[in-house]
């Protein structure tokens, strides 16, 4: 359990990570407002600003690669995500795409 | 000898024992499940959004201001509660519950929102979840979060009584980082949520 220890001093590597959450947040909102893309553009760009934040929630916050079984952790972890991603992107496929074809 | 001693010495109370280590390990697991849950009703709702059945669609109900401040709410939660199992890791029992009654507080002003925000669509703007597809979907999406936030607030605070009654060991800081890793959990839903649901709907 190499990288498991206790904590001393100031928690940099959390306000690092809340100041980093709340850059991201507000960038994703300028993007979507006011940068003038196109709608598929800010989508795109959004949803890589999110993962990028789901992230530093599970690296700096969660701890995901600490403890004796960090690699397991990261690994259930990937492997939701995925999952999620092929739930999430083949649905819309199918249903979108496909359901188009039809008319 | 003394250099193992020495390496237990600064190890978390949570990762103390192979029970507390196999605990954590299979909450990892949960949480990969989760995601597994909360993809069907992402998928679900993405594919029903369009379908408002004459009803109001996304861009007439979602409102910004509202979104963005659940969003820093729920955001400063999984801040704090981070804080919580630093002082944890510092020995510090005191700094560690009153974080951790911040991280609650916090959660109680998000889910205020977010049930001002169900009522508003609900009884202001006929927006329930029989009007359509949509609405159906979107209220079982964010509906789901937000009765794990509700849980979570609760297992928190059954938490900091436990932590007041029996101190800080090696079986209470398990459950402490264990709802810690729950709570930034439901933040890493909530940023999926904002972006897919909110902003998307929003844009389009």
């Amino acid at each position: 359990m190499a990288q498991t220890q206790n904590e001393k001093g100031f928690p940099w590597k959390h306000v690092f990570g809340f100041l980093l959450s709340i850059v991201l947040t507000l960038m994703a909102v300028w993007i979507a407002f006011s940068s003038g893309l196109p709608a598929k553009t800010i989508i795109a760009l959004i949803v890589i600003l999110a993962f990028c934040q789901a992230f530093i929630q599970l690296v700096l916050f969660m701890h995901m690669n600490e403890g004796a079984n960090g690699s397991w952790q990261a690994t259930m972890i990937y492997y939701g995500i995925y999952i999620a991603i092929v739930i999430v992107a083949g649905s819309i496929w199918v249903m979108t795409f496909g359901h188009q074809h039809h008319h | 000898m003394a250099e193992m001693a020495q390496k237990h010495a600064n190890v978390p109370l949570e990762y103390s024992t192979k029970q507390n280590q196999l605990n954590i390990l299979g909450f990892w697991i949960f949480l990969g499940a989760e995601f597994a849950l909360f993809a069907t009703l992402f998928a679900t709702y993405l594919v029903l959004v369009p379908r408002t059945a004459g009803g109001p669609g996304p861009e007439e109900l979602y409102e910004l201001k509202t979104v963005l401040i659940e969003t820093f709410l729920l955001l400063t939660s999984s801040f704090t509660c981070g804080l919580a199992v630093y002082e944890m890791r510092r020995g510090k029992k005191t700094g560690m519950i009153g974080w951790l009654i911040v991280t609650i507080l916090l959660g109680a002003g998000f889910l205020y929102f977010e049930i001002e925000e169900f009522i508003l669509y609900a009884v202001h703007e006929g927006a329930t979840m029989q009007t359509s597809a949509f609405l159906s979907s979107f209220f079982t999406l964010v509906g789901t979060h937000g009765i794990h936030v509700t849980i979570g607030i609760f297992w928190i605070i059954f938490i900091i009584l436990q932590v007041l009654k029996r101190g800080l060991n090696a079986d209470t800081a398990r459950k402490v980082f264990i709802s810690s890793l729950y709570w930034h959990f439901l933040d890493v839903i909530w940023i999926f949520l904002f972006t897919l649901v909110y902003l998307t709907g929003m844009v389009s």
